[in-house]
């Protein structure tokens, strides 16, 4: 049963493969003269030139006027075809194109190995699981047919389309549930075949009769549409409102769209040529009159006949419709004396045309004065904000309703006078700083007016003023003791290098109060010991030696001045004679002195200059790759690394291996379909259903056969 | 769970007991199974050797800023390293949480000094264990003794001038090992554990171990007067009458350097924990510092008018400063910033002290004469004006020394020797890889070989113990200018801008000009813009504060006022 139906399904795929469908483009009458003896044997043996083909292509009615015209373009043209590019040249521009391709291959590896190399650390094999626990479905998932007698399991398993995992309808019963019995593929097959020949008459129809040229018989069709539309337009307000509402919507579109475009208008070069002959030409002015009747028409605003009929009745009463100052619709149209206000009408609507467009510049004025009106209220509100209530807030009030009495005022009145009171209010708020200056007793007027940023306006505000005044008054008095303290603080000039030693030796120190002391040491006992001290110590003068100590190392840590003279050279020489002072000058070579000594201002400590060299086989000297400076080394190697200063997780964290692999396992080189597929399912994170091993087979075959309906049902449709 | 050493006591309001005294002894409780103090402690090693401003303290270094125009590459790599960095300080801050320890005090009632208060007080006052730390042992035959307790607290050695030897385990009171060498003892000192200790005899340096059975007898250390042990360095530094500062290496059992000083008989030596310098104190009132690496010392200063008699160097980690206490002939007692070599400020000490030593948390204790005193902030910038505690002795004091990670003062006189106690003088945090007095045997051999392996070369040793975090700048110029010459520029060099050539006559030379003005002195611009930020915000903050001052006190009736 289902060998059968599966060799029917394969029997309309041939037969819809056998058999695709032409496109008939154009309508060809067939010819009569066609016979199965056209082939003749006349002139065998002759070759047959392209010329004499295309002669015969001339003659022929069914070859299209394009061809035979570009035949005989290239019949009349004597220009020779190019030369085929040399060998070198197509090779180098299929290098060029090979190059790209490969380029756009490899650039795709670029990001996951640029990745790679700035990763902290990388765990081989690379598509490693997640040690922990698993879902059972991961599990087994992820599991793998490797041995052959598990292939062939397998193999078994999916040949015989059993459900691995139970859905609602095995493949085979999908398949047979797809399928149809032979008869009804011929139904359905005839249905399409009638279908699709009714459509391409359809077709042939439309086209036949959108080449028709007539003015007239598109009119009366459109009017036919039309009307067909309205028809069915009231039925579907009946039927189908909702379908009436989008009907509705779009004519409102097209209404729209008809009120913003120029079209029909009579503004156009046709009305406008028109319009020159419709004093003479009875059917111009006809014309004329119909397109703006069209305009009307079309921007006439649609009634919504269910729900607001009182309303529009109601409108109607209030107010006058358009049509009763129109005059009375004329009997002789022809006659222009009897059309009498018509002719009149034109100036006299372009006058109330001007009109209503002033009216209409006035509303807009008059909305620009209220916008003004209201940004200026607004930035007066704010500047009121911070105002005391002063005559102001009246003169402005005044101003306010008098704006509002005389609305249709000149604008630029308005701004004149606007200007003015802000100027006034201003001038006034500078008045009263300076009265509040002067009330609150400040010396410095001028200063701070001269500041000009603040301006005082309220209690407040002058507080705050007293505020941001007050820390200069306190400072003044503040800065000679700053200066004193400076000058107290500055040594008069400044001091030597050498500090006097024996000051800092003895300087103040402090007594300590002792419990109990040892043994009670009176006053003249300790001056009879400071001085058998310095008795014991006579001889040896501590703080000189230290001194001559100091100096003896600042001069051997100073460099030698080299002397180069010659004596006697380009001059007397002798015993007892002194090399000139020139020469003296120019062969001393006096090298740069070295860097200010560490303990150039410790004057009772002595460091010493040299340079260890121990430590220099341990150190860095070298930069490494990225930094630029020491700095930057220094500081990226300033947190130590071991566990003598660090908890156990940083250590780890910090000593981790940059490569791991796993013991024992087969490192495979990477993959394209690894880190893409890994971005894929990043993105889309599905993959929920179980399939078990050979998985990419099974989807590559469902892939295709999806791909296979696809076809068949575009084939069908067609 | 086995609880060792430390606890606590509180007694307040003990009137009864004393003449009101409030005495609080609060000594450190810890409960301390071994396998809870491994797990603690590992992480906090660093944290550990910190006592004060714990912020401070985890702040490595400075903040490398990305420069403007840097490559990809250093930028990842800066950001990598910085955000390491933040990483490691955090989780060091973190950890912190996990010293619970305080350390204890002492303090008395009102127009009470506590260095009134006996040690006889104390210990009753304390609990019975804590009292028993409080001991004398009567060894008036060989003495004066010299002393030094083991790195982890747990043993004590003795030296009496004439011979006699003995190390015990002090808490316990377990004598390990007591002998007569015989001769003359100038100094001892234990090595790396406490199986083995150094005992600088009359001629030569002796080592012996825990048994007493004499191990070597250095001969190419003779006459050594001082010692001192370098424990992250394994050096044994020695100095003796002749004026010879040596090393000597114990791991390896050879003389790393031998320094002939010049200057005469060398009796005070102290070291700096922060960098393993040696300080010397000599006759003529300066002291010198060396390092092995160099034959000639590093710093010299002049510190006293008369001869130096004791120093004693502290690292204060966490803090800028590391401190040196010398005392002279001249019965002054200083107290150096040694990293600026300045005296932060000195004391007139009526008797002048013989001996100093430094507590883990900063205490001082001088003797002057026959009394011990001890010296509470002596730290700070603010001179000291009476001492903390005090005790007097019998006979003249030769040894001082504090014992490690207890609140116990050890001290070495004529008469014997006298273990006192001194609230708050121990760090109460251990670091139980690095000095765990409650390691097994096992954990002690561990501890052996790791310390072995990370053993810090005395190349090492200098003034800056940094400087192996930097680059050698004198071989790296040389190397820099090499290559200079090589390659014909200079590839580190910032490459001068460039303006684009655009279109349209907006690359005329004015316009190239004005571009290039933009770019101009990019460096500079950026530090003058920084400081005057700076500085705005200075005044802005000044201002503020004013005005909080004036918007506190002012009245309506201000504004009239004159």
């Amino acid at each position: 049963m289902q060998n059968e139906n599966l060799v029917q399904i394969s029997f309309f795929n041939q037969l819809m493969l056998v058999h695709p469908r032409k496109k008939q483009n154009e309508r060809s009458e067939a010819s009569v003269q066609v016979s199965e003896y056209f082939v003749n044997a006349e002139g065998t043996g002759d070759k047959v030139n392209l010329s004499d083909l295309l002669g015969t292509v001339e003659k022929t009615s069914g070859a299209s006027n394009k061809t035979k015209k570009q035949l005989r373009n290239l019949q009349s043209s004597k220009e020779t075809l190019e030369l085929p590019l040399n060998k070198q040249q197509t090779e180098k521009i299929q290098r060029g194109i090979a190059y790209e391709k490969t380029t756009a291959e490899v650039s795709c590896w670029k990001n996951i190995i640029l990745q790679n190399q700035k990763a902290e650390q990388m765990v081989f094999p690379l598509n490693q699981e997640s040690s922990g626990p698993k879902r059972v479905e991961q599990v087994v998932a992820g599991w793998k047919v490797q041995t052959p007698l598990e292939q062939e399991i397998f193999r078994l398993l999916h040949g015989s389309r059993q459900p691995v995992n139970d859905p609602v309808l095995t493949p085979v019963e999908e398949q047979s549930l797809k399928a149809m019995s032979l008869e009804e593929a011929k139904i359905r097959r005839a249905e399409l075949q009638k279908a699709r020949a009714l459509q391409s008459y359809y077709e042939a129809k439309a086209k036949r009769e959108k080449k028709i040229k007539s003015k007239k018989y598109h009119k009366v069709q459109n009017k036919a549409k039309r009307k067909d539309f309205l028809k069915q337009f009231d039925e579907m307000v009946k039927t189908n409102p909702e379908g009436a509402l989008e009907e509705l919507k779009k004519m409102e579109l097209s209404r729209m769209e008809e009120r913003m475009s120029l079209k029909h208008q009579n503004s156009g070069k046709w009305a406008k040529s028109k319009a020159i002959m419709a004093k003479y030409d009875d059917s111009a002015r006809k014309a004329m009159q119909e397109q703006l009747q069209m305009n009307k028409d079309l921007t006439q605003k649609m009634v919504v006949p269910s729900d607001d009929e009182h309303e529009s009745i109601e409108e109607g009463l209030e107010t006058v419709p358009d049509f009763v100052n129109d005059p009375e619709t004329v009997i002789d149209p022809v006659n222009p004396w009897m059309r009498g206000q018509l002719t009149h009408e034109e100036p006299e609507v372009s006058c109330v045309t001007a009109e209503e467009v002033q009216t209409a510049e006035e509303e807009n004025e008059e909305e620009e004065i209220i916008g003004e009106f209201e940004r200026k209220r607004k930035l007066r509100q704010a500047d009121e904000e911070d105002l005391i209530p002063t005559e102001e807030e009246h003169v402005v009030e005044v101003s306010d309703k008098e704006e509002e009495e005389d609305e249709e005022e000149d604008v630029s009145e308005f701004n004149t006078l606007f200007r003015l009171m802000r100027s006034e209010k201003t001038r006034e708020g500078s008045n009263q700083t300076r009265g509040g200056l002067n009330t609150a007793g400040e010396e410095d007027e001028e200063g701070l007016l001269s500041e000009g940023q603040i301006r005082v306006r309220s209690i407040e505000d002058l507080e705050v003023l007293d505020e941001v005044v007050e820390p200069r008054a306190i400072e003044e008095p503040s800065a000679p003791q700053t200066a004193a303290a400076e000058a107290t603080s500055e040594p008069p000039h400044k001091k030597k290098r050498e500090i006097n030693l024996k000051e800092v030796l003895t300087k103040e120190a402090k007594a300590v109060r002792l419990p109990f002391l040892p043994t009670v040491v009176d006053e003249e006992e300790r001056d009879e010991q400071i001085s058998i001290i310095k008795e014991a110590f006579a001889g040896d003068d501590v703080i000189s030696d230290f001194i001559k100590d100091k100096s003896r190392q600042e001069a051997a840590g100073r460099p030698a001045v080299v002397d180069l003279t010659l004596p006697g050279w380009g001059e007397w020489g002798g015993v007892g004679l002194k090399p000139p002072r020139w020469k003296r000058k120019r062969f001393r070579i006096k090298t740069a002195p070295p860097p200010p000594r560490q303990d150039q201002k410790l004057p009772d400590v002595i460091i010493s200059e040299k340079r260890t060299a121990s430590v220099a086989s341990h150190q860095v000297s070298q930069l490494p790759f990225p930094f630029q400076n020491t700095a930057q080394f220094e500081s990226s190697i300033r947190t130590p690394i071991g566990s003598t200063w660090n908890t156990q997780t940083v250590v780890k964290n910090m000593t981790k291996p940059k490569v791991v692999t796993k013991l024992g396992a087969i490192i495979e080189p990477m993959v394209k379909e690894d880190f893409i597929k890994s971005k894929t399912t990043s993105a889309g994170g599905k993959g929920a259903a179980i399939m078990l091993g050979e998985n990419r087979r099974a989807k590559e075959g469902t892939k295709r056969s999806k791909k296979r309906e696809k076809m068949t049902t575009a084939r069908s449709n067609s | 769970m086995l609880v060792f050493g430390f606890w606590t006591t509180k007694i307040c309001n003990t009137r009864n007991c004393f003449n009101k005294i409030v005495l609080i002894a609060l000594f450190s409780l810890t409960f301390h199974c071994n396998g809870f103090a491994s797990i603690v402690c590992p992480d906090l090693k660093k944290i550990l050797t910190k006592f004060d401003s714990p912020s401070r303290w985890f702040m490595l270094g400075k903040k490398c800023k990305v420069p403007a125009g840097a490559r990809e590459r250093l930028k990842e790599a800066i950001a990598i390293s910085e955000a390491m960095s933040e990483h490691a300080q955090k989780q060091a801050a973190r950890y912190d949480l996990l010293l619970p320890e305080d350390a204890g005090f002492l303090e008395g009632d009102e127009d009470e000094d506590t260095n009134t208060i006996s040690q006889a007080d104390i210990a009753d006052a304390v609990d019975i264990t804590s009292g028993s730390k409080y001991f004398n042992l009567h060894l008036s035959q060989f003495g004066p003794y010299r002393l030094d307790y083991s790195r982890t607290g747990r043993n004590l050695l003795v030296g009496g001038k004439k011979g006699h030897v003995a190390c015990i385990d002090w808490q316990t009171k377990d004598l390990k090992c007591e002998m007569n060498v015989m001769e003359t003892v100038n100094d001892v000192k234990w090595l790396h554990t406490e199986a083995m200790f150094a005992v600088a005899q009359k001629r030569w340096l002796y080592i012996y171990d825990s048994k007493g059975v004499e191990l070597h007898c250095v001969k190419k250390f003779n006459d050594v007067l001082r010692m001192q042990f370098l424990p992250y360095h394994f050096l044994l530094a020695t100095a003796s009458a002749t004026g010879f500062l040596q090393y000597l290496d114990v791991s390896i059992g050879k003389e790393v350097a031998a320094i002939c000083t010049k200057m005469g008989r060398l009796d005070v030596m102290a070291q700096n924990p922060h960098n393993a310098v040696i300080h010397l104190g000599h006759p003529n009132g300066t002291v010198s510092l060396w390092s092995p690496n160099q034959k000639e010392s590093l710093v010299k200063m002049l510190c006293h008018r008369g001869a130096v008699r004791s120093l004693v160097g502290k690292d204060k980690i966490g803090d800028t400063a590391l401190y040196m206490v010398t005392s002279g002939l001249d019965r002054k007692l200083k107290v150096y910033d040694i990293r600026a070599f300045k005296p932060l400020h000195s004391c007139f000490l009526p008797a002048g002290a013989s001996c100093l030593s430094l507590s883990q948390r900063g205490l001082l204790s001088a003797a002057t004469g026959e009394i011990v005193q001890v010296y509470q902030n002596v730290l700070g910038s603010n001179p000291v004006s009476k001492p903390y505690m005090a005790h007097r002795l019998r006979g003249q004091i030769w040894g001082l020394a504090y014992c490690p990670f207890e609140d116990v003062l050890g001290i070495g006189h004529g008469e014997g020797f006298t273990s006192m106690i001194v609230p708050g003088a121990g760090e109460p945090n251990f670091d139980a890889l690095d000095t765990n007095p409650y390691r097994s045997h096992k954990q002690r051999q561990e501890w052996e070989v790791k310390a072995l392996l990370e053993k810090v070369q005395p190349e090492l040793i200098g003034l800056d113990p940094g400087q192996l975090s930097k680059v050698d700048q004198a071989s790296f110029e040389q190397r820099h200018k090499e290559q200079v010459e090589a390659l014909g520029f200079d590839p580190l060099a910032k490459d001068k801008f460039k303006p684009k050539t655009k279109k349209k006559g907006r690359s005329s030379a004015g316009a190239i000009e004005k571009r290039k003005r933009k770019v101009a002195h990019e460096d500079q611009r950026d530090e003058i813009r920084q400081s005057v930020q700076e500085r705005t915000e200075r005044e802005k903050e000044l201002k503020e504060k004013s005005n909080e001052k004036k918007l506190g006190n002012k009245s309506t009736l201000d504004r009239f006022r004159k």
